[in-house]
């Protein structure tokens, strides 16, 4: 089920588009008798304005809740009566639905997504009762102060685009927020015009195509609003955020403006970051489930094995626009923040200096190579990598991983090290921790 | 050869030969489990040691966490960079976990590279040398960890209620991260020891399943493990646990947090109690199907109060724990705790309708084939039913083991458990009473 080169043949990837617009990406796949269904919208954080943020998010909370033809009560245990199980995510790019179950199902899971795409209900009472669940979605978040950290280091990193706000949202936002303002952005993006639709499984492709058609064909397209065109203009000089709350652990993040996906500048950053972090999949729905292979990756060496760091990673997802990547390190109990940054930063001017070498190089496309097998384990996971690339760029992109990263130099690493990690390019964050006072039990 | 779809339908179909894996007990007691899936140029290796959190000496809590840390750090034959050097350039991570009654080393390689792969991570669990200058960094990441629970509201709670479910140093009590005291008094000597006594062939579980075939997964396990020699770990004494004689409630202030972690539970069953399976579908009906069964009908879909809700059973050798946990603000706390109190009390006196019984068995037979889709997920299940001695068939006899089990049973088995009364709650963020 691996789109690399060494994996068994699949049947060919079959690419489709309904007349109302709506892309449908049909691939078979017999290994297990399950299919999996993943409708993909292309409207995520960035199509926000600002009053607005978290409407993509909250959206994909109420297309939960009932349409026309599946009564509220129902829509839930829909998919698990087959023993199925369901999901979405929305993020700055993308909001996607999936569904995984038994073959047999895939009428039903076709049904429900056209359903999500043009009859979700939005009754006003279920707007109110979502707004307090989202609210404690984010003060969940809000817990963690490492998911703190990261939030306002974006948000510093970015000072025009609206890559800058949260995906959940701005708190002040998700209280003012009408159900105008939330079925609203559902109409004006969940259309088939702006959708992408793809099935994975254990069936024939013709009759699935057929299936998709029966379900999707009558639903109309409709004009898409503008899309934002904001270019976040060049960084001219570092910035700095510093929290300091009550806490027991520092944290430490530098961030660096990175390239899109389509950027032929991507694939030698994500190289660089497998040898400074540590080779991590290209599935952000699987690839966090296995930890990165790192001991031999520089950071790690500079920072966890001196007792600097409990943990440093790097982040560097494939998206629509050129976004961020992104390095945190856990410092560890009693080791001052100014120690791992000077570390960290050190490391990354020593990569821009010198480069890096062809044997870490070699190494890092070999662990890439055996990381894009792992990403694709199940029919979910291999559906989600063929709807994510094209809603973020273009199916190809994901079929050739293989052949982008193979083709990376080190010349062309050496100068993403360059690039990307010139001082006036990064912000860094630190949360400093003060001390938390009175955590005493008490019965 | 067989093809791919034959192969294929033979893995997942509950109604023909089902998963079928191969099982060798080596000379020396060791347990190879083997299964063949082809689906991807892939192998996942599961090494299941019976050798869990409950091992812990009684003044060191933490210290079969800190032998997972630093298990892989060096064996008598290679150094840590040479481990490490090994694992990286094949793009394999090594997950080290240890719940209560297991310590599992995991990984998943590229087919090409199963059996050196295999070699390398049998030395490690069974030659570690543990170097001095390891512990003390690896010391220093377990201590930084135990410093990020203690400002976690999710961990506080579910670490407070277990101690208080399991009182008196019981080993389903103690954190299994030890404190930041009994980590720095552990030294390299007590760990080594530790791992001499329960580190034996006798407590192995190896299972093996991917792109090899059976035949060559279990030679290559007998290659790696066959020699391997060490007597008996001896038995650890496992007191059993009792219902709490009243409701109990803990407040855990932490008042630096925006939201409060609830965690309200009971001690449940052993999963060897014949009423296991009544006890799974009464959960799941309660706090699992549609986003969190009725208590997420309740608490986060028409009352709004919480993202996440949910009920979990943990039936273990000994009576484990059925949890109830949700993420609520503040103002919140006694509204949700109420309401568990309440759906509580309804499932208690009403019992599941028809209609939810009924979903919920559908459910949890349905979704076998989607456990059971990759070679990660049929390892854990593999050893999942090894550990229990469930039998090679399991997962053909499981539909059935739920279908035989009544609405009456289900209901009984509420009864049985819960009661609120009886509850043991823990609060975790900023509140205060």
């Amino acid at each position: 089920m691996s789109a690399s080169p060494e994996a068994r043949p699949l049947a060919p990837l079959r690419v489709d588009a309904l007349d109302n617009g709506l892309k449908v990406l049909v691939q078979e796949e017999h290994t297990a008798p399950l299919a999996s269904v993943w409708c993909w919208y292309r409207v995520g954080s960035k199509d926000e304005r600002p009053g607005l943020t978290g409407v993509s998010h909250w959206v994909e909370h109420m297309n939960f809740k009932g349409t026309t033809n599946i009564p509220r009560d129902q829509i839930k245990g829909i998919i698990e009566q087959v023993g199925g199980g369901w999901n979405g995510y929305t993020w700055i790019d993308q909001t996607t639905y999936l569904e995984t179950a038994t073959r047999d199902a895939l009428d039903r899971m076709l049904f429900i997504e056209a359903e999500r795409m043009a009859n979700c209900l939005y009754h006003p009472d279920d707007c109110e009762s979502e707004r307090t669940v989202i609210i404690s979605e984010l003060q969940g978040g809000e817990n963690d102060p490492d998911q703190l950290l990261d939030q306002e280091v974006t948000a510093t990193a970015f000072k025009a685009h609206p890559y800058r706000h949260p995906t959940i949202g701005w708190l002040p936002d998700l209280r003012s927020m009408t159900r105008d303002d939330l079925y609203g952005h559902y109409r004006q993006h969940y259309v088939p015009n702006n959708a992408t639709l793809v099935v994975v499984g254990d069936f024939d492709a013709d009759d699935a195509l057929r299936r998709v058609e029966r379900q999707f064909g009558k639903i109309p397209s409709r004009e898409l609003p503008p899309r934002q065109r904001t270019t976040e203009p060049e960084q001219t000089g570092e910035r700095r955020v510093t929290i300091r709350k009550p806490g027991t652990t520092t944290y430490v993040k530098a961030a660096f403006h990175a390239p899109a996906v389509v950027d032929a500048q991507f694939f030698p950053l994500l190289v660089l970051d497998a040898i400074l972090t540590g080779a991590k999949g290209l599935n952000l729905w699987s690839s966090f489930r296995m930890p990165p292979a790192q001991r031999r990756a520089r950071l790690y060496r500079s920072l966890v094995e001196r007792g600097l760091a409990s943990a440093v990673t790097g982040s560097l997802a494939p998206t629509a626009e050129p976004f961020l990547y992104t390095i945190s390190a856990t410092v560890t109990d009693r080791t001052p923040a100014a120690a791992v940054e000077a570390a960290l930063l050190e490391e990354l001017d020593r990569a821009a200096r010198e480069g890096v070498a062809d044997a870490e190089l070699t190494k890092a496309k070999r662990q890439l190579r055996a990381r894009l097998v792992f990403d694709n384990d199940s029919i979910t996971n291999f559906a989600h990598q063929l709807g994510y690339y094209e809603t973020v760029a273009t199916v190809e992109t994901f079929l050739r991983l293989q052949d982008h990263i193979a083709a990376v130099t080190l010349e062309a690493v050496a100068a993403a090290a360059r690039t990307t990690f010139a001082a006036s390019n990064r912000t860094v964050g630190t949360f400093e921790p003060s001390p938390i006072g009175d955590g005493s039990l008490k019965s | 050869m067989e093809s791919r779809l034959q192969t294929s339908n033979s893995r997942l179909e509950t109604s023909g030969r089902g998963l079928n894996p191969s099982r060798a007990v080596l000379d020396n007691g060791a347990v190879v489990i083997a299964k063949e899936a082809d689906a991807t140029p892939a192998v996942a290796i599961n090494l299941a040691m019976r050798a869990g959190s409950i091992c812990d000496p009684a003044d060191a809590a933490g210290a079969m966490n800190l032998v997972a840390r630093v298990i892989d750090r060096g064996t008598a034959a290679r150094s840590a960079d040479e481990i490490a050097e090994e694992l990286d350039g094949r793009g394999i991570a090594l997950t080290v976990t240890v719940t209560r009654h297991l310590f599992s080393i995991v990984c998943t390689c590229l087919a090409e590279d199963f059996e050196p792969v295999l070699a390398l991570v049998g030395e490690i669990l069974m030659q570690p040398t543990v170097p001095e200058t390891e512990l003390a960094t690896r010391k220093g990441e377990v201590i930084t960890a135990i410093r990020q629970d203690e400002d976690n509201p999710a961990v506080r709670a579910s670490e407070a209620l277990m101690a208080l479910l399991y009182p008196d140093g019981h080993p389903y009590g103690r954190r299994a991260k030890g404190s930041v005291e009994t980590v720095q008094r552990l030294s390299r000597d007590a760990l080594l020891a530790l791992h001499r006594e329960r580190f034996v062939p006798s407590g192995l579980s190896a299972a093996i399943v991917g792109d090899v075939a059976r035949d060559r997964a279990t030679a290559a396990a007998s290659r790696v493990f066959g020699g391997w020699s060490a007597p008996p770990a001896p038995p650890v004494p496992l007191p059993p646990a009792a219902v709490a004689p009243r409701r109990q409630r803990l407040v855990v202030p932490m008042m630096n947090k925006v939201q409060v972690d609830l965690a309200y539970g009971f001690v449940a069953i052993r999963r060897t109690d014949p009423a296991y399976y009544a006890v799974w579908l009464m959960n799941n009906a309660f706090g699992q199907y549609a986003i969190g069964g009725r208590l997420g009908d309740s608490i986060r879909e028409r009352q709004g109060m919480a993202y996440y809700v949910y009920s979990a059973l943990d039936a273990n050798v000994i009576e484990g724990p059925l949890t109830i946990r949700a993420g609520v603000g503040p103002e919140n706390v006694d509204r949700a705790i109420a309401s568990v109190d309440e759906e509580t009390r309804r499932l208690v006196r009403d019992g599941l309708t028809e209609k939810e019984f009924a979903e919920s068995r559908q459910y949890l037979i349905g979704s076998m084939p989607r456990t059971l889709e990759t070679n990660a997920g049929i390892a854990s299940f593999l050893q999942n039913a090894e550990f229990f001695g469930l039998g090679l068939d399991y997962d053909l006899r499981l539909p059935d083991l739920l279908r035989a089990v009544s609405i009456d049973e289900a209901n009984a088995a509420a009864r049985r458990l819960l009661d609120p009364e009886r509850a043991t709650i823990v609060i975790a963020g900023p509140y205060a009473e």
